[in-house]
């Protein structure tokens, strides 16, 4: 087996765009390794449209905007295999992947970008009581059964959870002529992002119900009945507010957990926040010449975001490289907190030294915070104060952090990024 | 089609029952009201091979335990099953039912169960540092083992197949009869089947089909246990597996590794009269966790991976029984069979096979083949091997259900194998495709597709699990 500088696990738009800046920034042996039959991942079933608004100024559909990046992969010559499942990655970033041609084979690569994605939560981690009939999906398992397959699970239609897969879902289902009759949401507030929810559910009019969990599920073999209850502060069903909507399918979109079976086994540190490695300001993993982007690295809403964080990770694997492979020098090492309603940052810390002139640092908040300020202070000092109308935990945020204010800190110990009321 | 002996029921006992009766020169027919082997009381259980300190001295549960017991290691191996005894415990929390723990160890004394030791509470710890703080002392006993319900029941059946044994599945009987010639006639739903000896190895349905019979009218009670099932990530996070002291609903909820390495929660005990109220409730669920808790401490609930509920076929009088009916000769009942069924049915098989022997005058065939090849498994494989696998049949190079890390050469061969997958749990339960994490979200669309391939069934024809369990109902309006 030919041996190659960087392996990129999963071809879906994180490994499609490291890929390409790794390409773009000098190095030509690079290997992408996609266990589907086709590069583009997840994208590949998003056939609606609102992609690359922030990359290309205009409004793609999945397909076309992993096409954009599939085409500079082909244009660039880059190495790629497909129906290969990566089965293990060594400490010592040996790769082992498997297919029907290649058999079982071990690449021991330079650096490795881990862009495996995410998958999402099922039926049994939610603890929903109640028969287990087939007609229950997770959302996107039912995505791809009506996208690729072209197959409809059932007729009328039960959607538990709003993150955004299952609100595209409802309007997907819509389309396909089934009958959407509720959305319901365990918290009081939705997982997805605004625009979707105006424009799959209010445009046809499906309801959500917030504050709502599912409680019973009906039919021994097929779904017949999904009841809803509304859930209390608590998050536990308050008695007597059921009600029982007959149906046949239920689909959940109840979370997203970053596929980090790999990234564990090969012993990355992960955070219990986001399921996710934990980074550096390179993306890179506390095994040197690891790095992650995109979902696997935490679960982002836009794929635009994926894309430029992937680009900085096949970037920053390239530059390790050039520099002889070496672990990370510098003693001024910045850790960053999230408190105070942020719920984490990515990265966790940052290495002046090694950081680009400007680099955005992404969180997400655990509630809902109207007229508040995103603050960020360095040590003890406040250093950014920006209000917002609206901070909620569906839509991830970002702040910039620029090199020369860093450095201009000599001794800065800590950063803090935190919600305030004023 | 007149057959020497028709077994109801494709469960665990039936199945130990047809693999016994296939050893001789026998005309026999396992009627199914499923599509599929394993799909009642046997796939939804604890999944453990008990020692036999539970059952009552003399009695037959306590009998067949044991010799259940004996039988595994070998049968295991005849069969290329997994099974592990990692040995159990039953932990006792308070001081003053440490009492309970002599007591349960001198009925095993009595049954026959070898090995039994009375821990102390440093001893208790020692082995399981995760048990609670208050545990005061357990019984020990080393021969408790862990093996996987569905391969044992599936294992058997296709031995039995591969013996002569025919299977009948998606066929409900209906109603039974006896005619002039003392033939029994059995109505379903596939036509009539015509034996001269029945076998009631129904399950939760045992009454039904016992009532159709004789005058002498049993009662099932469905006594539901809910269970949680854990990610593999926990999976040691005990290693024996600990009951609590048993009370007279059974032997409590434990938490026990299963033989695949994950971890399980249950059962739950609560009396229905549904023979289909396989449903879980909040309330159950919720006292899994409690109870579980007072043995074992900060049980990692949020690993939870998927939850289910199991029927035990409990009879008023909590036993096995296995007789012939008083007012119904040549009908044989097995009922009754709750826990320890499952670590019972080698010997209810042996049982049940030697009463027709003798009652048939049956002989032993030259060529029965007793022992079963498995799934070749890819699992723990090094490279090597797997290239001259691939090699030999590329489709163990294509992963179909990445948590598990099954191959869809595995998947063709349970397809293709006797008695064959025909639906996605058929795949599931011979394989472990979708029993992953991920609970086949990733690997439906793809097994689907090789079903689709392989059997000629079209998409809408492809089921979860049988019946109206269909996955998807028609195309998409896009479609010509």
């Amino acid at each position: 087996m030919k041996t190659y500088d960087i392996v990129i696990v999963g071809g879906g738009p994180a490994g499609l765009a490291a890929a390409v800046a790794a390409k773009e920034a000098g190095n030509d042996s690079i290997l992408i390794l996609e266990r589907d039959h086709e590069l583009g991942g997840i994208l590949n079933q998003c056939i609606h449209n609102g992609f690359g608004l922030h990359t290309f100024k205009e409004e793609l559909t999945g397909p076309e905007y992993a096409y954009r990046f599939i085409k500079q992969v082909l244009d660039l010559g880059i190495e790629y295999k497909l129906n290969t499942m990566v089965m293990d990655i060594a400490k010592d970033k040996t790769v082992t992947a498997m297919n029907r041609e290649d058999g079982m084979f071990q690449i021991p690569a330079k650096a490795v970008i881990l862009a495996m994605g995410c998958r999402e939560r099922p039926r049994g981690a939610l603890n929903i009581p109640g028969y287990r009939p087939a007609g229950i999906f997770s959302a996107g398992t039912a995505q791809r059964l009506v996208n690729i397959e072209g197959y409809m699970p059932g007729r009328e239609v039960v959607i538990l959870g709003s993150g955004d897969i299952g609100l595209i879902m409802a309007r997907r289902m819509t389309l396909e002529g089934a009958k959407v009759k509720v959305v319901a949401e365990l918290m009081p507030y939705s997982g997805g992002l605004k625009r979707n929810i105006v424009q799959c559910l209010d445009d046809y009019g499906i309801p959500l119900k917030l504050s709502h969990t599912v409680v019973d599920i009906e039919g021994k073999e097929h779904v017949t009945a999904v009841t809803i209850a509304e859930v209390g502060p608590d998050r536990k069903p308050i008695p007597g507010t059921e009600e029982r909507y007959t149906c046949d399918t239920l689909l959940l979109s109840c979370g997203l957990i970053p596929e980090n079976e790999l990234s564990r086994a090969a012993g990355v540190n992960m955070s219990p926040v986001t399921s996710g490695p934990v980074v550096n300001e390179s993306l890179e993993t506390n095994i040197p010449g690891v790095f992650a982007c995109g979902n696997v690295l935490h679960v982002h809403d836009l794929v635009d975001y994926v894309s430029e964080e992937a680009k900085r990770a096949g970037q920053n694997a390239v530059k390790y490289i050039n520099d002889g492979c070496k672990e990370a020098e510098g003693d001024n090492i910045i850790e960053l907190v999230a408190t105070e309603g942020a719920r984490y940052t990515v990265p966790s810390t940052i290495n002046v030294g090694r950081m680009d002139d400007l680099l955005t640092v992404r969180f997400r908040v655990g509630d809902v915070y109207k007229n508040s300020f995103v603050s960020v202070y360095f040590d003890d000092e406040r250093v950014m104060h920006n209000q917002k109308r609206i901070i909620a935990p569906g839509e991830m945020e970002q702040i910039l952090l620029r090199k020369s204010q860093l450095q201009e800190h000599a001794g800065l110990k800590k950063i803090t990024v935190k919600i305030e009321k004023e | 089609m007149m057959y020497d002996v028709i077994v109801i029921g494709a469960g665990v006992s039936g199945c130990a029952i047809a693999r016994e009766l296939s050893r001789y020169e026998i005309n026999a027919c396992v009627l199914e009201k499923c599509e599929d082997v394993c799909e009642g009381t046997s796939k939804a259980n604890s999944a453990i091979v008990h020692a036999g300190f539970d059952a009552d001295e003399g009695s037959l549960m306590a009998k067949l335990n044991v010799r259940g017991n004996e039988m595994m290691d070998q049968l295991s191996k005849d069969l290329d099953i997994p099974f592990k005894r990692n040995g159990s415990m039953v932990v006792c929390i308070h001081k003053d039912a440490l009492g309970g723990l002599q007591e349960l160890y001198d009925r095993g004394v009595k049954n026959g169960v070898k090995g039994l030791k009375i821990l102390t509470k440093e001893e208790t710890l020692e082995m399981e540092p995760n048990l609670s703080d208050n545990v005061e002392g357990a019984l020990y006993a080393p021969t408790g083992g862990i093996i996987c319900p569905f391969e044992l029941t599936i294992a058997m059946a296709e031995n039995a197949n591969v013996n002569g044994v025919e299977f009948r599945f998606n066929t409900r009987v209906e109603d039974i009869k006896k005619d002039a010639d003392g033939f029994w006639h059995l109505r379903t739903n596939n036509g009539e089947y015509t034996a001269k000896y029945v076998v009631n190895a129904a399950g939760v349905y045992a009454d039904k089909i016992h009532n159709m019979v004789s005058e002498d009218k049993m009662h099932i009670i469905e006594r539901r246990g809910d269970y949680c099932l854990l990610d593999k990530q926990v999976g040691d996070y005990v290693s024996h597996t600990i009951f609590p002291q048993p009370t007279k609903y059974g032997k409590g909820v434990l938490v026990t590794p299963t033989v695949h390495g994950n971890l399980l929660v249950g059962p739950t005990a609560i009396d229905i009269e549904n023979k289909e109220g396989t449903a879980t409730t909040a309330f159950g669920l919720d006292e899994l966790q409690a109870k579980a808790s007072e043995n074992v401490k900060n049980l990692p609930m949020r690993n939870v991976i998927t939850s289910f509920a199991g029927l035990r076929a409990h009879l008023e009088r909590h036993e096995f029984v296995i007789e012939e009916v008083k007012d119904a000769p040549h009908f044989i009942d097995v009922a009754g069979i709750e826990s320890p069924g499952l670590s019972a049915s080698p010997a209810i098989g042996e049982m049940v096979g030697g009463m027709l022997k003798e009652k048939m005058n049956l002989t032993e065939k030259k060529n029965f083949i007793s022992t079963r090849k498995g799934i070749t498994r890819t699992e723990g494989l090094s490279v090597d091997e797997m290239n001259a696998l691939i090699k030999k049949n590329p489709a163990y190079g294509t992963i179909v259900c990445r948590c598990e890390s099954i191959t869809e050469g595995e998947i063709l061969d349970a397809i293709h194998r006797p008695l064959g997958a025909r639906s996605l749990d058929g795949v599931k339960r011979r394989t472990r495709a979708g029993m992953g994490r991920c609970q086949a979200g990733f690997c439906s669309p793809r097994t689907m597709e090789i079903l689709n391939r392989e059997l000629g069934l079209s998409y809408e024809e492809i089921t979860k699990s049988g019946g109206r369990s269909r996955i998807v109902i028609e195309r998409t309006k896009g479609e010509v």
